[in-house]
């Protein structure tokens, strides 16, 4: 009964992060939007940037992951793999993550001594939708650290309790 | 004292461990400092009056950038992490590994891989906006005219991302080794023994 109910928690981790990931992915590619100033029309997307771009993708290569590892059968002897492969994709999210917070930052308020002057006046909607991704992005981060700390609890022995 | 040591870390894996955990504290221990000592000020012609020309000083900085100053904190807080693992195999000779100890090892390696990478991501993102600009957003690059402080930056960008494939390894050689316990890295037995 204990088993049964520690797998439907992680699976409902597991769902729940795919959720999480995908919601980011969605946010950020729809984020666009045209802004005109004194004759000259200025359209922001996300693909200006590399960093969001590597923030999809990674989104992408998450979500795409979870969603196939939610179907792994219990018996199979790939989980110990998946814990590895999850601390990879621990890795991606909070280098995406944190590449995109980065220029986002630079974004909302530029950078005085480089020149760099903030994007966000001129389109406020598309900076509200790039901070909503990236809080998506955020909850999904903070579950894929619980569900690696869950595979290696389910997978590992990892308090040495089995005296062998 | 080198028998000591040498004795306290048994095991051919436990010393190739014990050597990536060293190349690792090395590697973003230097990317720290490189980009926290990185610093260039050049002086530049911004207009001129009449015949004479107006010069400005312009100094580049790491802290400039907040990705920056982030990526050397977390790259000295990682090689403190290093640091201290080493300090644990090389004098926690006779300190059994019960059940917590292995485990805290194992979940520190795997925090502070997530550390590093977030850290050596967002330099490197940066860097590719101060190096090529983004005409989207009228963002001029910076790397032709800081051009030493540009290539000192590259050298501890690069230096961080070797960091973080040492620690990748180390981590999933700690999770692996919670697998076996018994092939414990410390020994309980006196460190005269010398094989």
């Amino acid at each position: 009964m204990v088993k049964l109910t520690k797998r439907i928690g992680g699976l409902v981790l597991r769902l729940a992060a795919f959720g999480a990931a995908l919601a980011a992915l969605i946010v950020m590619v729809t984020s666009r939007e045209r802004a005109s100033f004194f004759a000259v029309s200025l359209e922001a997307k996300y693909t200006d940037m590399a960093a969001f771009k590597y923030f999809v993708i990674a989104n992408a290569v998450v979500s795409v992951y979870s969603f196939l590892i939610l179907f792994l059968p219990k018996e199979s002897l790939l989980w110990k793999f998946v814990v590895v492969l999850d601390l990879v994709m621990t890795m991606l999210l909070t280098s995406s993550l944190s590449a995109a917070l980065a220029v986002a930052q630079v974004g909302k308020k530029g950078n005085a001594n480089a020149g760099w002057l903030p994007i966000c006046g001129q389109v406020p909607k598309f900076c509200d939708q790039i901070t909503g991704a990236l809080i998506a992005g955020f909850v999904a981060l903070v579950l894929y650290v619980l569900l690696l700390l869950y595979s290696l609890h389910s997978v590992v022995d990892p308090f040495l309790l089995q005296k062998s | 004292m080198a028998k000591l040591a040498l004795a306290a870390t048994s095991g051919k894996s436990c010393k190739v461990l014990l050597g990536l955990r060293l190349l690792a504290f090395s590697a973003t221990l230097s990317a720290a400092i490189v980009m926290g000592l990185n610093k260039e000020t050049e002086t530049f012609v911004v207009g001129k009056v009449g015949n004479t020309p107006i010069k400005a000083t312009f100094t580049a900085k790491f802290d400039h950038t907040p990705a920056f100053v982030f990526f050397v904190v977390a790259n000295a807080m990682v090689s403190f992490h290093n640091f201290l693992m080493i300090a644990l195999q090389i004098f926690g000779g006779k300190m059994e590994f019960t059940g917590f100890r292995l485990l805290s090892v194992a979940i520190l390696d795997m925090l502070n891989v997530t550390l590093v990478s977030a850290a050596a991501n967002a330099a490197a993102f940066m860097a590719e906006v101060g190096k090529n600009g983004n005409k989207h957003a009228r963002w001029d690059k910076i790397c032709d005219r800081f051009a030493t402080y540009c290539d000192h930056g590259a050298g501890a960008l690069i230096a961080a991302f070797a960091g973080v494939i040492l620690m990748l390894i180390i981590s999933a050689a700690s999770i692996s080794r919670l697998v076996q316990p018994n092939k414990s890295c410390s020994t309980t037995a006196s460190p005269s023994v010398v094989p």
